[in-house]
């Protein structure tokens, strides 16, 4: 009988347990699920509540091989975009793609086909993975690339783990010119103007990114602070190296009154004004370009105890403009709060069958759990769903079934290859049981059957 | 440093020899499993080091270790350090309840360990002196009632360790013996954690000053020092009455 709870970042806590081992092969056999640094929002990388254990990756964090002629790496899955950075940077090579935090493992960022400041020009971080090594459900090892196993290796790409356990990745790294950020930040008005401004950026410098407020209604809604950089010339970087910066710990738990709607006001309006002049421009560290929430380390206890949801969308060009203000709308109207609102453009869509971005505008939202947080999101999707736009699911946790299946006409062509790959649906997560209805088919997993047929046994067995 | 590492691949040893490799020391490393070895060679060598040697060498077979031994000072041209993380580790419980298991255990953590220790001392000082760090662990200072079987072999490594310290630190071997306290591994994962547990990193990073001073014991995390001491002295009429 276990006691033990796993959550995701949002910390709503579920049953589960976690098994680790330096031996992921072995420790995927009949596995369930894995699960990396747990950095997803919601529900994906935690357990289906029949077998609430998962074969959490994190010491498996070897790099088998580097190729510093070719930037190409291969790793085990448990290998995370931290170490990569705390070793590899010194070596003048970066990961082609990170989200922004650097605490999640390769097989995480496959999983959920993370995307970053750079979308608009480097897509999603499957795009660069040219091999996979997996454990598919049958208990065979198999190898995933474009040329072997190319509709497993697409569905595997923004696939939630949902296809197979990621053993080792191949990502093609990316050499950088320098150490350093040359980052150049503009406050706007609304969020038009935001929304120009990013499109303007987007032509001008491989990161953009933005961080907007949404709480204020009317004309100055979307107010923001626009970010965009590159990597430093050599010729105006420090000559010294980028030593890691220290995290803040966040040891507790804030009450759940803190952060609410006029705190996180206040938040907003301070963020805001702090950014004085229009337009600044100057070198920056790396953590704190790429990272800037990493530097509180368990910041995600700022929500409390009843925890909090990101939701995130994407709203296609084809939705024309004005979308993200409507949307953002909703939020208001039902008096929604959010701390960090950003907003990025995407490029194109992905090779993942499921992956989440698409060309357009992604919205991110973190909404405290309240009573009202499924009606707030479903009002959310149904708005999303009318402008053509989807969700991601590495944030959800209250999407309903049908507003996601209504939202993904990719959905049959992902489910035909898991099928294919695991037809008793051996692999499933707690995300799976709630959007897809996952259950277990196999034979050998049907009620539990004790030789002696003796209840007492039965309830005395571990 | 030149240095052979038997527990490499995982756990703590696998943080030691990367916190070794990534300031330049260069590396042999022993195990049981070669492919495996080979992978953790692999992954040291990622911040540009060349990869490390590796060769077979098992704790549960001592015939292993003159060849290992052999190996490693061929590659690396003489070893001034030595260093063994590796042993077994399970429950008191599986331990009473196991008398075959717990046999193995008490001989791989504890007669098979010393007698690897012997193979090395004896190599380090035809050369003049060395470093011989070995991970012992708090449960080797008292016998403890949650953990006194595995805690016995870890007792008896440490005053074999203590006694090599008084013979031949004369002679220019330095033994470190490193006592760890509770540990965040795959080893500890599942067990109910007292407070200063550790982390492999953090431990990693003090072993390697201790090692660099020739500092006789060091206790990882620091806390568990004064907190040992503690436990050290309390009479036997309390120890029979506590939890712990």
């Amino acid at each position: 009988m276990t006691t033990d709870k796993l959550a995701g970042w949002g910390r709503i806590f579920q049953p589960g347990r976690e098994k680790l081992s330096e031996d992921l092969a072995s420790l995927t056999k009949g596995a369930v699920l894995c699960r990396g640094l747990g950095r997803s929002y919601g529900d994906s990388a935690l357990p289906p509540a029949d077998r609430p254990v998962v074969a959490t990756t994190t010491l498996a964090d070897r790099i088998l091989d580097f190729d510093p002629e070719t930037g190409r790496l291969r790793g085990e899955a448990g290998v995370s975009i931290a170490q990569l950075n705390r070793r590899l940077l010194p070596r003048g090579f970066f990961v082609p793609v990170t989200p922004g935090t650097q605490y999640v493992t390769l097989g995480g960022a496959v999983a959920a086909d993370v995307h970053g400041k750079n979308h608009h020009v480097a897509g999603c971080f499957g795009e660069h993975v040219s091999r996979m090594k997996m454990r598919v459900a049958s208990g065979d090892i198999v190898t995933t690339s474009a040329d072997e196993n190319v509709d497993l290796h697409r569905a595997t790409i923004g696939g939630m783990g949902l296809t197979g356990h990621i053993l080792e990745v191949e990502v093609a790294m990316q050499k950088i010119r320098s150490p350093w950020i040359s980052q150049h930040t503009r406050r706007v008005d609304d969020i038009d103007e935001y929304i120009d401004g990013l499109k303007d950026a987007a032509g001008k410098y491989p990161f953009t990114m933005g961080w907007i407020d949404c709480l204020t209604q009317g004309k100055h809604m979307g107010r923001g602070i626009l970010m965009a950089g590159d990597w430093a010339d050599p010729s105006e970087a420090p000559k010294r190296y980028p030593k890691p910066l220290p995290t803040l710990p966040m040891p507790f738990e804030l009450p759940s009154f803190v952060l609410g709607p006029l705190s996180i006001k206040a938040f907003n309006f301070a963020y805001y004004w702090k950014h004085l002049p229009r337009t600044m421009s100057g070198i920056t560290h790396w953590q704190t370009f790429f990272y800037p929430l990493d530097m509180i380390s368990d910041w995600n206890r700022m929500y409390g105890p009843r925890g909090f949801t990101q939701y995130q969308c994407v709203l296609p060009d084809s939705s024309g403009p004005g979308a993200a203000r409507r949307v953002l709308s909703v939020l208001t109207k039902l008096g929604g709060a959010s701390f960090l609102c950003v907003i990025k453009d995407c490029g194109p869509e992905g090779r993942g069958m499921l992956s989440f971005p698409t060309k357009g505008i992604s919205i991110a939202l973190d909404i405290p759990v309240r009573d009202d947080t499924q009606a707030l999101v479903d009002a959310l999707n149904e708005k999303v769903l009318e402008e053509g736009g989807r969700i991601y699911l590495a944030k959800d946790s209250y999407t309903r079934p049908e507003h996601f299946r209504a939202m993904e006409p990719r959905l049959d062509a992902f489910m035909e290859v898991r099928r294919k790959w695991d037809p008793e649906t051996r692999i499933r997560s707690a995300q799976s049981v709630r959007l897809f209805g996952d259950r277990d088919t196999s034979p050998r997993e049907a009620a539990p059957r004790r030789p002696s047929g003796n209840t007492t046994t039965q309830a005395s067995a571990r | 440093m030149k240095a052979v590492i038997l527990g490499a691949t995982k756990g703590m040893g696998r943080s030691l020899a990367r916190a070794m490799a990534a300031r330049g020391d260069e590396l042999f490393l022993l195990g049981r499993d070669v492919a495996d070895l080979e992978r953790s060679a692999a992954d040291l060598a990622a911040d540009g080091a060349r990869p490390a040697g590796v060769a077979r060498a098992d704790l549960e077979d001592p015939s292993t270790f003159g060849a290992a031994l052999d190996s490693a000072e061929a590659t690396l041209g003489g070893i001034d350090t030595v260093v063994v993380t590796a042993a077994l580790f399970t429950t008191q419980d599986k331990l009473e309840a196991d008398p075959a298991l717990c046999a193995r255990l008490l001989t791989v953590d504890f007669t098979n360990t010393v007698l690897f220790c012997e193979e090395a001392r004896k190599r380090l000082l035809a050369r003049g002196g060395g470093t011989l760090c070995v991970f012992s662990s708090v449960a080797g200072e008292r016998g403890r009632k949650p953990i006194f079987l595995y805690g016995a072999a870890k007792a008896g490594l440490s005053s074999y360790l203590e006694g090599l310290d008084h013979r031949f630190s004369g002679e220019g071997l330095r033994v470190v013996t490193v006592k760890p306290g509770f540990v965040r591994t795959a080893s500890t994962h599942g067990l109910k954690e007292p407070p200063f547990a550790g982390n492999p990193d953090d431990v990693a990073k003090r072993v390697l000053g201790a090692m660099d001073r020739g500092a006789p014991v060091v206790y990882a995390p620091a806390a568990w020092g004064p907190i040992m001491a503690t436990i050290r002295a309390l009479p036997r009429a309390v120890m029979r009455r506590v939890a712990f």
